[in-house]
């Protein structure tokens, strides 16, 4: 009998070309390659100097999400495009795609939005698959039981070129997490918890899998905001076994396989799930029941505590120190109650249709608080489609908020949506950097619910507050 | 891509940990379709105050560090966004060899790829390197050793293939495509099953 092998094994053994020796890594064959403006001129210029072709288009898919405007688009139905920069990128992947075939979701596609939402929308990212694309947070797709991992852009040609990857094995870890996420506590708390818990490198050079009562109790999108943020624990890739949850997401989607072809599909994903007894380089477990409402206080998504737990004292770390300094905090206090500038709904941590009913649910008929900017930026053009289906747009706009067109907006403020210096935002997105939001702007990490809890309050809130009785779908959120 | 064997430089000290890829390259830069010139923007909103001066407490606005080819950096180094840019933007600053204690994955693999040594160096020779800043530091490849003057050498270990690219300029891209015919056997074997999905 063949040894016990986890799902990282099974998929890697799968795509294995060359075997990887202590002389050389493993040349490895990826699946489905997700292509963006900001990541991938200068891999095609490295194809072009070297007269290479794209060897597999058809497993190549391309849009456009990081620089795109997300202001409404004008009368004739066209976004403006201000920085001329950016219109050049922009212009460069539409041209590029052109000339090697690949599908691209472009400026006037029905499916555009951001690469880690449109995956999964259409059903490219599928069980068992290698997913890669130039940005780290490709681990997102990892939801689905796929190897998904950020790549650079030399990677980037070497995918569009030969389809493959040199790769040394990562070590496996599997983090275990018990129990079910109480009322209010959502997907988003607990992956802020597992990064508290094992720090912003404690996941370096590991492919991670997320097991256990809690995660099984996740909707697919609840998933992908767990896998999303591994990259911000420095895990390679994070995973969670297929299952139910996983082919009824999958199924019926665009690009899902069909009749015989679905049903030998989810026959080969059932097989997909590690052995019982297969083994892990590290164990991590964790008790859903412990985790409350989450919120970073520094400058990296480690340092988060529960909304009522005081900011820590430095003790004499720099690093803490610092971050405390460019946040404007003193230790000792919660972040409950701290003044709040700006409030981001989107990225692709955070701006799924399940995501944005969580939010609309909880603000109900309220608005936000005077003085509070607050944007919803929907993950593609199928959430907001769907978000303006269900009214849920409505409701953000009476709260007097800015319901915009789908991008990575203010996660990453290349697009003009920034935080003002200075300014303190609560954000559902995925890194607290220092200037990632814009220079000097001060970002807390936090779910969508207490994004509204905090846009309603004008100040950091506990959700819980904020919600009448338990919601059934908050997992996911 | 340059060959690494030798590189005898000052050591630029940046003892701060988890060091991310956004403070290496704010993404405000990142609408480029260059890999060159981004040196002027690498630890942008460190390197130049409010009013656009130049800040002369940041380590890479002192003098010395205008020739200086090796930075030693807090744990963790490179965590964060993807992007190469980090990697092309610390190469036309003049980086030739990160040492930290820990580096970020793609970050490390990014560097390597464009002709930067990153290397992972023991808890007590790092420590040793963190305190003396703008020292002559000697790294050599072959050896794998960091000489300073005075002190034993350090040793590091390093993939090998890594560390044969480096030191013989060799290309991944080019390397890769010598692969063809096994890439080709495997697309035949396995298209029927593991890609059943069709076209994207």
């Amino acid at each position: 009998m063949s040894p016990p092998r986890t799902m990282f094994d099974k998929i890697w053994d799968a795509h294995t070309v060359v075997p990887e020796t202590p002389e050389a890594p493993a040349v490895l064959s990826i699946d489905l390659h997700l292509v963006h403006e900001v990541t991938s001129p200068q891999a095609f210029e490295t194809l072009r100097q070297r007269g290479l072709a794209v060897r597999r288009p058809d497993r190549t898919l391309a849009t456009m999400d990081h620089s795109t405007p997300t202001d409404p688009p004008d009368s004739v139905g066209v976004l403006r495009i201000l920085d001329a920069n950016a219109a050049n990128q922009i212009e460069r992947l539409a041209s590029n795609c052109r000339e090697h075939g690949i599908t691209l979701h472009g400026l006037d596609s029905p499916h555009r939005g951001i690469v880690h939402v449109m995956g999964p929308e259409l059903g490219a990212t599928q069980p068992g698959m290698t997913v890669v694309c130039g940005d780290s947070h490709t681990s997102t797709h990892g939801a689905f039981g796929a190897l998904a991992f950020g790549i650079g852009t030399s990677e980037v040609a070497q995918v569009l070129a030969t389809q493959c990857l040199l790769q040394r094995r990562p070590r496996t870890m599997v983090i275990d997490i018990s129990g079910e996420l109480g009322f209010g506590v959502t997907a988003k708390d607990l992956i802020l918890a597992i990064i508290a818990k094992i720090g912003v490198g404690g996941g370096t050079g590991c492919a991670v899998e997320y097991r256990g009562e809690a995660i099984r109790g996740l909707s697919m999108e609840g998933r992908m905001t767990v896998c999303n943020m591994s990259i911000e624990a420095g895990a390679r890739a994070g995973m969670i076994a297929p299952d139910e949850t996983t082919i009824e997401y999958v199924r019926g989607r665009p690009l899902a396989p069909m009749g015989e072809t679905w049903e030998a599909a989810v026959d080969r994903w059932s097989g997909l799930p590690s052995d019982p007894e297969a083994a892990y380089d590290r164990v991590v477990e964790l008790d859903a029941a412990e985790i409350g409402p989450m919120v970073t206080w520094g400058t990296n998504p480690g340092m988060a505590s529960g909304v009522h737990e005081p900011i820590p004292d430095p003790g004499g770390d720099p690093s803490v120190e610092r971050a405390l300094e460019y946040m404007g905090l003193e230790p000792g206090g919660p972040m409950a109650g701290r003044a709040v500038d700006t409030v981001f709904i989107g990225s692709c941590t955070n701006a799924r249709i399940e995501d944005l009913r969580a939010a609309a649910a909880l603000l109900g008929d309220r608005s936000i608080a005077p003085g509070v900017r607050m944007l919803v930026v929907p993950g593609s053009q199928a959430v907001k489609r769907q978000a303006e289906e269900e009214g849920l747009a409505e409701v953000f706009v009476k709260a007097g908020c800015e319901w915009r067109e789908p991008g990575c907006s203010m996660c990453i403020a290349m697009n003009g949506d920034r935080v003002e210096k200075g300014k303190l935002a609560v954000s559902t997105s995925n890194r607290n950097f220092e200037g990632r939001q814009g220079p000097g702007a001060r970002t807390l990490l936090a779910s969508p619910l207490m994004a509204c809890a905090s846009a309603i309050a004008g100040v950091v809130a506990d959700p819980r507050e904020f919600i009448a009785a338990p919601v059934g779908a908050m997992g996911g959120a | 891509m340059e060959p690494i064997r030798v590189v005898t430089s000052r050591a630029v000290v940046l003892p701060d940990e988890n060091i991310d890829t956004d403070r290496i390259i704010p993404a405000r830069f990142l609408t480029t379709t260059q890999r060159d010139g981004l040196g002027e923007h690498c630890f942008r909103d460190r390197r130049y105050r409010e009013d656009g001066t130049p800040d002369p407490e940041f380590v890479f606005n002192d003098p010395r560090a205008r020739n200086a080819s090796v930075l030693v950096a807090g744990r963790n180094f490179g965590c964060g966004s993807s992007r190469e840019h980090a990697a092309w933007a610390l190469y036309d600053l003049g980086v030739r060899v990160v040492i930290s204690t820990e580096l970020a994955d793609i970050f490390r693999a990014n560097a390597s790829r464009n002709g930067i040594l990153p290397i992972v160096l023991d808890p007590v020779s790092h420590a040793r390197l963190l305190r003396r800043p703008w020292g002559v530091v000697e790294v050599d490849l072959e050896e794998c050793t960091i000489s300073t003057p005075g002190d034993a050498p350090a040793t590091f270990e390093i993939d090998p293939f890594t560390r044969r690219c480096l030191l013989d300029g060799v290309d991944h891209l080019g390397y890769l495509l010598g692969h063809e015919s096994e890439i080709e056997a495997f697309e035949n074997r396995t298209d029927s099953f593991v890609h059943s999905e069709g076209s994207v």
